[in-house]
């Protein structure tokens, strides 16, 4: 890849007049040695997978954990959007319900994308599922927007991380918003400057936290975070289309997630010793789970 | 750079819950599988870090089953892995491991069918990728995201150049090459991650040089 960095990725963009996905995607083709064609095909097949996750888990009943702790908020928060006037608008409640739903169909073993991560999987289709469907995009279009969001993830994994093992959820569900972020900007006609601000702008949003699963389950509280994290990405996508800029160069506040990261307590780093896992609740629910077995 | 293209990114597709634990684990079980050639007999698997602490919760003794299967990760079969591991009279030990290793997902893996026997180490990075970092006791250095020929051979002059000559008249390309050996003129063994599938002829023909001892190809992209 020509770009380590966002700032490189900005540039290059601008000198060539090209969007993020068409400089994702002809790097991808130069890395990889396949043609263009096939791998925006990939990419469609990927998006596919992500609606019918959205849909699974709005069929009656939701998905249900095979714990039993967690299922069918998607399908609630679905219901109260389709009830009138969420407080968040119709298509960000849309978003989150869409989120919440393909996390609780992650949570039932069932097929989904990471992205970056199975833990953070509900954010990238949240948003661009309810977009398409406000706005009436084609898949073609779409799919752009997953090339944008894997070009801003690539820069972020190789310079911080994506695993909440290694940087906690600031790494998973901080970096599925911004490369949200920064991809809706982009479907949305902003340029290249606006989505990198986006991401530094949602990013700030998540420095500092924790992967503290109950019971060591990509459930709780990771399916909410998901929910949340689909309307903020949306939050800051807006924020970066009105103007507002990242004054701390989004490629330092991606440098901060991994200092911040590398100084995280093990116990807050997916391994289920700390945070909302230790909690008296969160230890009760792991005592039931164990006892079940 | 850790992550190589985008769809180390945006992928892979695959079964919750958990792209460390559920997916990489999956592509880690695979690799040992690809590497015995066969379907093990036998499978002895510890896991340390956050894999031990958090296995059951992730489905990561399922995920890892599933790969000694020879599963992909979007493998709907992957939640009934246990099942299929004891129709297919595979017996396993899955045990917790102590000690500090090199990432905090981490598993060992060694399985036996007959006489053959294979060993991998492996950790889970993040968003379904691995880094083999021992294979059968040597330094492994791989990812899985290419198609990997693992030659186990001599240590012993010109062997490498047998190796890669052959390679290149197949017209095969090699992005990464990793070399180890346990001692002077003893066992070696080279990791060539290449651009394509090798082709049969290659991997006869690598076989037949009289220093390699054995060749495997692995394919978990």
């Amino acid at each position: 890849m020509r770009f380590r960095t966002l700032k490189e990725l900005e540039s290059i963009c601008q000198a060539e007049s090209l969007t993020i996905a068409e400089l994702m995607i002809a790097e991808q083709a130069r890395e990889t040695d396949e043609s263009e064609a096939d791998i925006i095909a990939k990419m469609s097949s990927y998006y596919q997978v992500m609606k019918e996750a959205v849909s699974k888990g709005l069929e009656p009943g939701g998905a249900q954990s095979r714990s039993g702790l967690t299922g069918g908020d998607g399908l609630r928060m679905n219901e109260h959007v389709l009830a009138g006037e969420p407080l968040v608008g119709e298509w960000a409640g849309k978003a989150l319900a869409y989120a919440l739903s393909v996390s609780e169909v992650n949570a039932s073993m069932g097929r989904i994308v990471a992205t970056p991560t199975a833990g953070s999987c509900g954010i990238l289709p949240g948003v661009l599922v309810s977009s398409q469907e406000r706005f009436g995009w084609s898949d073609e279009k779409v799919v752009l927007g997953l090339f944008a969001a894997g070009a801003i993830g690539y820069v972020i994994a190789n310079n911080s991380f994506i695993s909440g093992a290694e940087g906690g959820c600031q790494a998973e569900v901080g970096s599925a918003i911004g490369m949200a972020a920064g991809a809706m900007v982009e479907l949305r006609g902003g340029s290249p400057a606006q989505a990198v601000h986006a991401v530094g702008i949602a990013l700030k949003n998540t420095l500092g936290l924790i992967c503290d699963p109950v019971a060591g389950l990509v459930e709780i509280p990771c399916i909410i975070r998901n929910g949340l994290g689909a309307v903020n990405a949306l939050a800051a996508a807006d924020m970066a289309l009105a103007g507002v800029r990242s004054i701390i160069p989004s490629d330092e506040v991606i440098g901060v997630m991994h200092e911040v990261g590398t100084k995280m307590p093990v116990e807050h780093r997916e391994t289920a010793l700390g945070g909302l896992a230790a909690t008296p609740t969160g230890r009760k629910l792991t005592e039931q789970l164990k006892a079940k077995k | 750079m850790r992550f190589k293209h985008v769809f180390s990114i945006i992928g892979p597709v695959m079964v919750g819950p958990s792209s460390s634990h559920t997916a990489g684990a999956a592509r880690i079980g695979r690799v040992a599988r690809q590497l015995l050639g066969c379907s093990p007999e036998e499978a002895e698997i510890t896991l340390y870090g956050s894999f031990a602490e958090t296995y059951s919760g992730h489905g990561t003794d399922l995920a890892l089953l599933g790969g000694l299967l020879d599963y992909d990760t979007d493998d709907a079969r992957i939640p009934d892995a246990f099942a299929e591991a004891e129709r297919l009279g595979m017996r396993y030990d899955i045990r917790v491991g102590t000690g500090v290793m090199p990432h905090p997902n981490f598993a060992e893996i060694t399985l036996r069918a007959g006489s053959r026997e294979a060993n991998v180490q492996g950790a889970s990075i993040g968003g379904g990728n691995i880094e083999i970092h021992s294979i059968n006791g040597f330094d492994a250095g791989c990812t899985g995201n290419y198609p990997t020929l693992v030659i186990a051979h001599q240590d012993q002059v010109g062997v490498i150049a047998s190796i890669t000559g052959m390679v290149s008249a197949s017209g095969l390309n090699i992005g990464f090459m990793n070399v180890a050996r346990k001692a002077r003129s003893g066992a070696a063994m080279t990791i060539i991650e290449g651009d394509r599938v090798p082709p049969d002829e290659l991997v006869e023909s690598l076989h037949k040089l009289p220093s390699v001892e054995n060749v495997s190809v692995i394919d978990v992209r």
